[in-house]
Formats: C-alpha cells, sequence, structure tokens
C-alpha cells in the first residue's frame, strides 16, 4: 500500500524542483536527483509549509534521501500531533 | 600613488569609538549577546552582534533622528570620528574634491519592516514619507555628504557581505588615480528586525549558539550591525601636514566566482588574493597576516581555508573578527578594515574568539582566543559574498 507521507513528500520534491513525476522515487537520494544546498532549502521550505512543522536546522543537515525526509516528518508529526497533516 | 589610511571611526557590537573597537579586538572579548532590538518569541535566531549601549539621542537631535534609519546613523557617526580622527583640514576646495564610498547590503530595513507592517498587518492607510530616503541604500552617503558639506564624488556599493570591501577599493582606486584629493569610505549595517531575522533564519546558516570561525563544532555566522569609517588620504599628502598614518592601504582584488549563489568557490577567493597583492605590489613572503572573512559556516571556513593554502605554500597568521563584532554584512569590510589597519599600527594581531576544537578542514594557526604580540609587514583582508562576488584588501605597515 503506498505510503501518503511518501507520496506527499515525493510530490513536494517534484514541485519545488520542477522534475517529471516518475523521476522521484522512495529510495531516491538528493545526490541522484542533483539536489545541491539552495534546492535543500527550498525543498525544506515546501515541506514545512505542506505538513505545517518545523524542521530544525540540525536535523536538516542529515537529510540526504526521500526516505530520510519521511522518516523525519513522521516523527514531527508524532510528536505534534495538533498540527494538520 | 601610495594611500594612507588617516583616520577610523567606528561603531559596533564592541563599542561606538575606534578605541573601544581595538580594546576588545586586542582582549578577544566577543560582542555577541541574545538580541534585545528584536522580540526573538517567534525565531529560532536568539544571538546578535548588536550595538553596544547605543541611544540615538546622545548622538542626534529628534528632528535629524526622523530622517534617519540606524545604518545611516551609524554611518554618520563613524564617518565623524574617523575625519576628526584624522585631524584633515576641511577646506572648501578639498570637500569638493573628497569622494564618498559606502558599502550597504540592505538598506534600511529597520525602517522598511516598520512600514511594511503598518501596511500589510495594521492596515494603514498611508506610508511614512521619509520611508523611500531613509530606506534607500545611498543613505548613508547622502547623509554624510550633507553633514560635512561634501560635494565631491559620491557613491554607494553593494555586493551583500564584500559591499565594504569594494567601497574601500573603489575610493583607494579613486584616490590613486587622482580622481580624489581623499576619501572617506567603509560600510554600514542595521538588519536587526523581525523580517531580516526571519530571512536569514530560513537559510539554516545562523548559529543558535555564537560564532566560532574555523572550530570543528561552528555552527554558523552571528549577524552584526554597525558602521566602519576610514580616512583614505595620497601618501604625500598625508606625511606633509604630519598626519598619524594607521597603515597604508596598498591593494585591492575583485573577482567573481561565477559559480553558485551561495555557495564560495577556492577558484574565485584565491584568485582574488593573488590580485589584491599583485596590485599592492606584494610577494606572498611580505605577507604574515589574514583577517579572513572567517564567518563561521561549515562552507566558508573550509573553502577559505583551502584558498589560503592554494595561495600560500607557507600561510601567515589568520584571524576571523568575526568572532567577535559579527557578520555586520555591509559593514564587515569595513570593521575588518580598521582591525588590519590598527593590528598593523599596534602590532598586535586579534584572535579568533570562542574557538574550540581544531577542524582538520581548517588547518590554519587561526589565533585562537588570545591576541598576538606580532610586528607583520603587510596583511590582507578578505570578503567573500553571497553570489560569488569577491572582494581582497592589501595593507603594507608604516
Amino acid at each position: 500500500m503506498p505510503d501518503p507521507i511518501i507520496e506527499r513528500v515525493i510530490e513536494v520534491i517534484v514541485k519545488t524542483q520542477h522534475l517529471e513525476a516518475g523521476i522521484v522515487k522512495p529510495e531516491s537520494t538528493f545526490e541522484q536527483l542533483k539536489i545541491d544546498s539552495l534546492d535543500g532549502l527550498q525543498i525544506l521550505f515546501a515541506l514545512e509549509e505542506e505538513f505545517n512543522v518545523s524542521i530544525p536546522d540540525d536535523a536538516a543537515k542529515q537529510l540526504r534521501s526521500v526516505t530520510d525526509i519521511a522518516n523525519g516528518i513522521r516523527t514531527l508529526l508524532a510528536e505534534a500531533p495538533a498540527a494538520t497533516a | 600613488m601610495r594611500v594612507a589610511i588617516t583616520g577610523i571611526g567606528i561603531v559596533s557590537a564592541l563599542g561606538s569609538t575606534r578605541h573601544a573597537f581595538w580594546n576588545s579586538l586586542a582582549n578577544g572579548v566577543s560582542g555577541i549577546r541574545p538580541i534585545e532590538s528584536v522580540d526573538c518569541a517567534g525565531l529560532k535566531i536568539r544571538h546578535g552582534a548588536e550595538v553596544a549601549g547605543f541611544e540615538a539621542c546622545d548622538y542626534f537631535e529628534d528632528k535629524e533622528l526622523d530622517h534617519l534609519d540606524p545604518f545611516a546613523q551609524y554611518a554618520l557617526i563613524a564617518a565623524a570620528e574617523a575625519i576628526a580622527d584624522s585631524g584633515v583640514s576641511l577646506s572648501d576646495a578639498l570637500k569638493e574634491r573628497t569622494a564618498i564610498v559606502t558599502g550597504c547590503g540592505l538598506g534600511g530595513k529597520v525602517t522598511e519592516d516598520q512600514g511594511f507592517r503598518d501596511l500589510y498587518a495594521d492596515h494603514k492607510p498611508r506610508f511614512h514619507p521619509m520611508t523611500i530616503p531613509r530606506a534607500m541604500t545611498s543613505a548613508a552617503t547622502s547623509q554624510i555628504s550633507m553633514r560635512f558639506g561634501f560635494t565631491g564624488p559620491s557613491l554607494t556599493v553593494s555586493t551583500a557581505c564584500s559591499s565594504a570591501n569594494h567601497a574601500l577599493g573603489q575610493a583607494l582606486w579613486m584616490v590613486r588615480s587622482g580622481a580624489a584629493e581623499m576619501a572617506i569610505a567603509g560600510g554600514s549595517e542595521a538588519p536587526f528586525s523581525l523580517g531580516v531575522l526571519k530571512a536569514w533564519e530560513s537559510m539554516r546558516v545562523v548559529a543558535p549558539d555564537t560564532c566560532r570561525p574555523f572550530s570543528k563544532d561552528r555552527l554558523g555566522l552571528i549577524l552584526g550591525a554597525g558602521a566602519g569609517m576610514l580616512i583614505l588620504e595620497p601618501w604625500e599628502r598625508a606625511v606633509a601636514r604630519g598626519a598619524r598614518i594607521y597603515a597604508e592601504l596598498a591593494g585591492c582584488g575583485m573577482t567573481a566566482d561565477a559559480h553558485h549563489l551561495t555557495m564560495p568557490s577556492r577558484e574565485g577567493a584565491a584568485r582574488a588574493m593573488r590580485l589584491a597583492m599583485a596590485d599592492a605590489g606584494l610577494t606572498l613572503e611580505d605577507v604574515g597576516y589574514i583577517n579572513a572573512h572567517g564567518t563561521g559556516t561549515m562552507a566558508n571556513d573550509a573553502t577559505e581555508t583551502a584558498a589560503i593554502r592554494e595561495v600560500f605554500a607557507t600561510p601567515p597568521l589568520v584571524s576571523s573578527t568575526k568572532s567577535m563584532h559579527g557578520h555586520a554584512m555591509g559593514a564587515a569590510g569595513a570593521l575588518e578594515a580598521a582591525a588590519t589597519a590598527l593590528a598593523l599600527y599596534h602590532g598586535v594581531l586579534p584572535p579568533t574568539a570562542n574557538y574550540t576544537t581544531p577542524d582538520p578542514d581548517c588547518d590554519l594557526n587561526v589565533i585562537p582566543n588570545v591576541a598576538r604580540v606580532a610586528k607583520v609587514g603587510a596583511a590582507l583582508s578578505n570578503s567573500f559574498a553571497f553570489g560569488g562576488l569577491n572582494a581582497v584588501l592589501a595593507f603594507r605597515a608604516v
């Protein structure tokens, strides 16, 4: 069953990076997608908007892949259940 | 023609006089503190290098303040101190041939922020009519011109974090070429408004604690405010009138990276250092100290180290005074030029404060925490800005 968080993360990356839908997969890494530091900042901003969470700077530095992001978002949502998912 | 630095004026987190500024630098005292002028409740940013104990009414009448954003206030105070410090006699003829070149990255954001809040948040029906003249990036230059009656070539240079180095370099070349007989040059910046802090926060390069340039555990930059102004004169004229000369502003190197909007480039930085030395007629062996750009970000400090090591087989002593006065962006180069000139003059090299742990990627002697007594013959001061605009100044001791 498709994971809704991963699906939404993929959609945010696709939109922010202006990519074709099929290119971003759950196992994709930033390196594979040629996402540099500035792209990364914009993706983080879009994710925070999408999920209504605040991603701390030290956590942001560890994010290298779609799966990393989905796991991080899940943790943040679990910590703040009042935030709309 | 050689160009002398004959006056220095400072407004900074280390105090609003040249004397207080130098005292703190020489003693490795940091001006980084919890931010007071902005309510940081909704911010991750907590610390900054705000101008210490500053009361605008100590310097200006209320009527004058109507026209002055803090960045222009700081510029005026620093310019006044520099001019007085130089002891130069301002004849009308000289005023007509004096250049004013100030650097500023942001302009009057405190003023603008207030205006936008009034408009967008409070839906006020009208804007304050002084908003544009207060906020325009050239306001510092205009105000200095009007205050002292300078009618020569006067401009503002804006290259983000390199603005003041570019301004000083421009002024150097104007005096050297004879386009101006004297210059007041430097930079000013007043970034402490909610909007600006929020914007910086979103770049995730501002440290939550303090600024630790070159340290393995560094977490980013700390924003600063203030102004630095230097008086530049032809060497022979300075000597002839018996001026005290801090140092020679000997050269400037300017390059663009053509690389990345926010990440620095080793090549662009190295080239700028080489060009500054060439412009100054300095050899590698002449340079005994580099005042680094040294912002405390992971990217800058490692890249700057690589650039220094590429240029210098045996790197000179290096320190980042941003560890004490913060990253004052458009004023940074001016504060650092002042620090470098004073270091040469006093024979004391300021330290890199807050230094804890060596980083193998920053393998330099960064004069950790305690100033070094050393008479060096020449120095560089680096500025490497967002968008890859680099300016390096070269100084020669008297």
